[in-house]
């Protein structure tokens, strides 16, 4: 890596810090549970806008993975997200005020969050439809993985983007608050992933999967990205780039064995294919808010959410963490 | 009687369970409390095991990981237990994130039946390659002054320094460098006479600058001192490949269970179940017969994966930056270039013939052919081609991955995406075999205009010539064969059955039914127009004009019968 790529990073990482400390002004307190935040060994971070349906269940499902403290930012919901997570005893709530846009699609406040509450210390940052899997995870709690690569000096753990997504039309079956999104949304592709190196960032850019296939055969570049770093050991000084696609130091987009051997990684189940899909389509288009990502739900739109089948007889239900590894998604690495 | 030895540094609570669940069983227990460990927490842990007058501590030292602090620790503890506990036969040393497997009753039978017993790995250091990666005999022969974890350039750059400048230093007489792991359980009189060891202080002084002496200090002067040494650790620990320890968590309960050894290393401080179960009644634990093979399995599986992981997968966590000789994918597939231009209904001949997944052209440039014109194939691999073109490595490592354990053969062309072409070259487990010029026995049954087809012939033989480049390159690894059309017809029932053979290599089936060949009548003819209109077909090989010029002699257009 020349000289000049460092120096470019480094300039990118501190316009990112800046950006956070700027932007993270329009955070304001909602509910701060210091007490609590402070003792967690692992915490979660997430940005959510009108999740109040999605949030029973992943609270429930974070809480039993081991996750001490959550810290959320509304951004401008109108559901009742708010008053939800406010009553919630373990959770720390911020209302953020400016543009989801032109705050990076939430990332500065993350960064602001992140540095201000979680220096030195295991975070997980995740939307609202994301859930995480890592290796044992049906027995271990997340601390026994932090602790794990803790005791390796790793300070980030991989977990690509699984999207799931049910047999037959999107809209058919209702979800439910409180309910296993993957009772619905069962099924996944195993194996049409395409993964390249990105040489300045150094992470790896992973496309591929349902949303490749049928929405983009044609234009594959267009693809939605992947590959997700959502497990850190955060530093004051550090800062996610794209969503949580990528962070900086690059150090810690470098989880990934170049001589051959696997090193551990787990994934991201994407409850986003849910019969609630059509209607964040139509909203996210209205606001016009994700304009990285307004191609992508373009295409969605053009593709009639409601009536979109996924379902190819090649998908695979899914099982468990155990399915993953042996289908090569995942990894235990060296972990036994 | 066994006495333990136990080095606390963190989490002294589990460290508490542990000592009073010996010391209530009656075993004395020397406690080394690490020097960083703070008053406060230090006075927090002795009251906790106040009422117990089996445990003691031993004057602190500060026990950095690889320096000698571990070590002087270690000698401290056993001198109180030496001077203060004469009924004392073995000396069992523990940490504060061991936990007893089997009963302590157990433990005192079997060394009762081993008296003179050292239980202490020990092995000659230029014997064995022990060590995973980094310093073996080096940690003998350098100085270590520096903390590896704290001063890690320092200590990087000292080494380098000493090697470059060839500096060495000797061990003292009478000792020969053992190395092992550093959890042992010693007699009274080896302790003994490792702790008075009249020349202890020159010892101590080399040993010092020995790199990690926890792990060769005891292991070397138990050597000098014992009668009877069996190398081998009552301890159960495992290490990565990067020398990190292995933890045991609550689904490790059963394999736990059936372990032998009396004590494992390093238990999560948070596996709960373990701690009840292992420190709970020994009559919660009914014994279960050993199978000590299973544990050792599971950890090798572990190290295998993260040395080699599984060949010719491409995933987040195994990005293969360099192609080795093997693993570039991960199972053994066939091209074969030019044969369905020269037999009839090729892909289902195949197919049966060789009981095996026969694809299309796979690189064609509309779309992937899969086998049975699928649009998805395994692993949901989509046929489009500007997916498979944006990628055509990942494409091809995909869909061998997603269907191990199932032959996958495919056509190929000159009009083919041919972007793919090197890395099959360099992939050890490609068969590709070739029969150039066969596109003329397709453009020949075209009849189309002459003109148009001169033109097309030109164009496909300068692409099939830049694909025979490929094949014959300097670093080919696959398994290549390439026949002119004219040379394939020579032998063509034993050249299938080459192709056969290596398709199917542990069965090989006696070909009973050649594939159609199409009907050359009047190709010799075609070949020769091609050549007097200045397109000279050299991929064809040589086709004899006269004999087929003339229409009545067909010698291979019918079906071979091989009886």
């Amino acid at each position: 890596m020349h000289l000049w790529d460092k120096f470019r990073l480094r300039l990118r990482r501190q316009r990112l810090r800046a950006r956070a400390i700027r932007k993270g002004r329009a955070l304001e307190p909602v509910v701060m549970r210091a007490e609590g935040r402070d003792a967690a060994r692992v915490l979660l971070a997430s940005t959510v806008r009108n999740e109040r349906l999605r949030l029973p269940y992943f609270l429930s499902y974070y809480r039993k993975m081991g996750i001490g403290h959550f810290l959320f930012i509304d951004n401008a919901s109108d559901d009742g997200t708010g008053e939800y997570l406010a009553a919630q005893p373990d959770v720390s709530l911020w209302r953020a005020r400016g543009s989801y846009a032109a705050s990076r699609f939430g990332m500065d406040w993350i960064n602001a969050i992140l540095s201000r509450h979680c220096h030195d210390r295991w975070v997980l940052t995740v939307d609202a439809d994301e859930f995480l899997v890592y290796p044992f995870c049906d027995s271990r709690p997340i601390d026994a993985l932090t602790d794990w690569l803790d005791a390796g000096g790793a300070r980030s753990f991989p977990a690509m983007l699984l999207d799931m997504y049910p047999k037959g039309p999107v809209g058919a079956q209702t979800y439910h608050e409180g309910q296993n999104p993957f009772e619905i949304a069962s099924h996944f592709d195993s194996g049409n992933y395409v993964l390249s190196r990105n040489p300045l960032y150094g992470n790896l850019w992973i496309q591929g999967g349902p949303r490749a296939r049928v929405f983009f055969p044609d234009r594959p570049q267009q693809a939605p990205s992947l590959n997700k770093i959502p497990l850190v050991k955060w530093l004051r000084r550090g800062a996610y780039v794209h969503s949580t696609h990528m962070a900086l130091p690059r150090k810690l987009n470098m989880t990934y064995d170049t001589t051959g051997g696997e090193r551990i990684a787990g994934c991201l189940l994407h409850a986003k294919f849910l019969s609630i899909f059509p209607e964040k389509v139509a909203e996210e288009l209205t606001r016009a808010e994700h304009f990285a990502d307004s191609q992508e739900y373009r295409a969605y739109a053009e593709a009639h959410p409601e009536r979109t089948d996924l379902w190819c007889r090649w998908s695979e239900s899914y099982l468990n963490w155990r399915q993953l590894e042996i289908l090569g998604l995942m990894s235990s690495g060296s972990w036994a | 009687m066994v006495g333990f030895i136990l080095l606390c540094h963190t989490h002294l609570d589990r460290a508490a369970q542990v000592a009073r669940h010996w010391a209530e069983g009656g075993a004395p227990v020397v406690i080394h409390l690490d020097a960083r460990v703070s008053e406060a927490e230090a006075g927090t842990f002795r009251g906790a095991l106040a009422d117990l007058p089996k445990v003691r501590f031993a004057p602190r030292h500060r026990g950095e990981w690889g320096t000698f602090g571990l070590v002087s620790a270690t000698l401290a503890a056993a001198e109180v237990m030496l001077r203060d506990e004469r009924g004392v036969g073995h000396v069992f040393l523990a940490s504060g994130t061991c936990l007893p497997l089997r009963p302590l009753a157990e433990l005192r039978a079997y060394l009762a039946e081993r008296q003179d017993t050292d239980f202490i790995e020990s092995v000659a250091v230029g014997d064995t390659p022990w060590i995973v990666g980094g310093l073996a005999m080096e940690r003998f022969t350098l100085r270590f002054p520096f903390a590896w974890r704290r001063q890690r350039a320092l200590f990087d750059g000292y080494v380098r320094l000493q090697r470059r400048l060839g500096m060495r230093r000797h061990w003292p007489d009478g000792i020969v460098p053992h190395l092992g792991s550093q959890w042992w359980c010693l007699t009274r009189a080896t302790l003994g006479a490792i702790v008075d060891e009249p020349r202890r202080a020159a010892f101590d002084r080399y040993f010092s600058r020995v790199w990690i002496p926890d792990e060769s200090y005891f292991q070397t002067l138990a050597r000098r001192h014992s009668t009877r040494i069996d190398s081998r650790s009552l301890t159960l620990s495992k290490f990565d490949l990067h020398g990190r320890p292995h933890s045991f968590y609550d689904d490790h309960l059963q394999l736990l269970r059936r372990s032998d050894c009396f004590v494992a290393r390093k238990i999560w401080p948070r596996a709960e179940r373990l701690y009840q179960t292992f420190l709970g009644p020994p009559a919660a634990l009914p014994r279960s017969e050993p199978q000590p093979a299973k544990i050792d399995r599971l950890f090798a599986k572990a190290a295998e994966r993260q040395a080699y992981g599984r060949p010719g997968l491409v995933m987040q966590s195994r990005f293969p930056a360099r192609d080795g000789d093997i693993g570039r994918t991960a199972a053994p597939y066939s091209l074969l270039h030019g044969f369905d231009d020269l037999f009839e209904g090729f892909d289902a001949w195949l197919t049966k013939a060789a009981g095996a997944r026969v694809h299309g052209h796979l690189f064609a440039p509309d779309r992937a052919d899969f086998a049975g014109s699928e649009p998805v194939f395994n692993g949901a691999l989509p046929s489009s081609a500007a997916f498979r073109d944006y990628n055509p490595r990942a494409f091809l490592t995909n869909l061998l991955w997603a269907t191990r354990g199932d032959r996958q053969i495919f056509q190929f062309g000159p009009d083919d995406q041919d972007r793919i072409l090197p890395f099959i070259a360099g992939d050890a487990q490609a068969q590709v075999s070739v029969i150039s010029g066969a596109w003329a026995v397709r453009l020949f049954h075209l009849g189309a205009e002459f003109a148009d087809v001169r033109a097309e012939a030109a164009r496909l033989q300068r692409a099939e010539a830049a694909q025979l480049a490929i094949w014959r390159g300097p670093d080919v690894k696959a398994r290549v064969r390439i026949w002119t059309v004219a040379g394939f017809l020579e032998h063509p029932v034993e050249n299938l059955q080459g192709i056969l053979d290596e398709i199917v290599p542990r069965a090989p089936r006696r070909l009973t039914e050649a594939p159609r060949l199409r009907s050359l009548a009047g190709f010799g003819q075609f070949l020769q127009e091609l050549k007097n209109q200045g397109m000279q077909p050299v991929l064809t090989g040589d086709f004899p004009v006269d004999r087929d010029g003339g229409g009545s002699e067909r010698p291979r257009a019918r079906p071979y019968l091989v009886r």
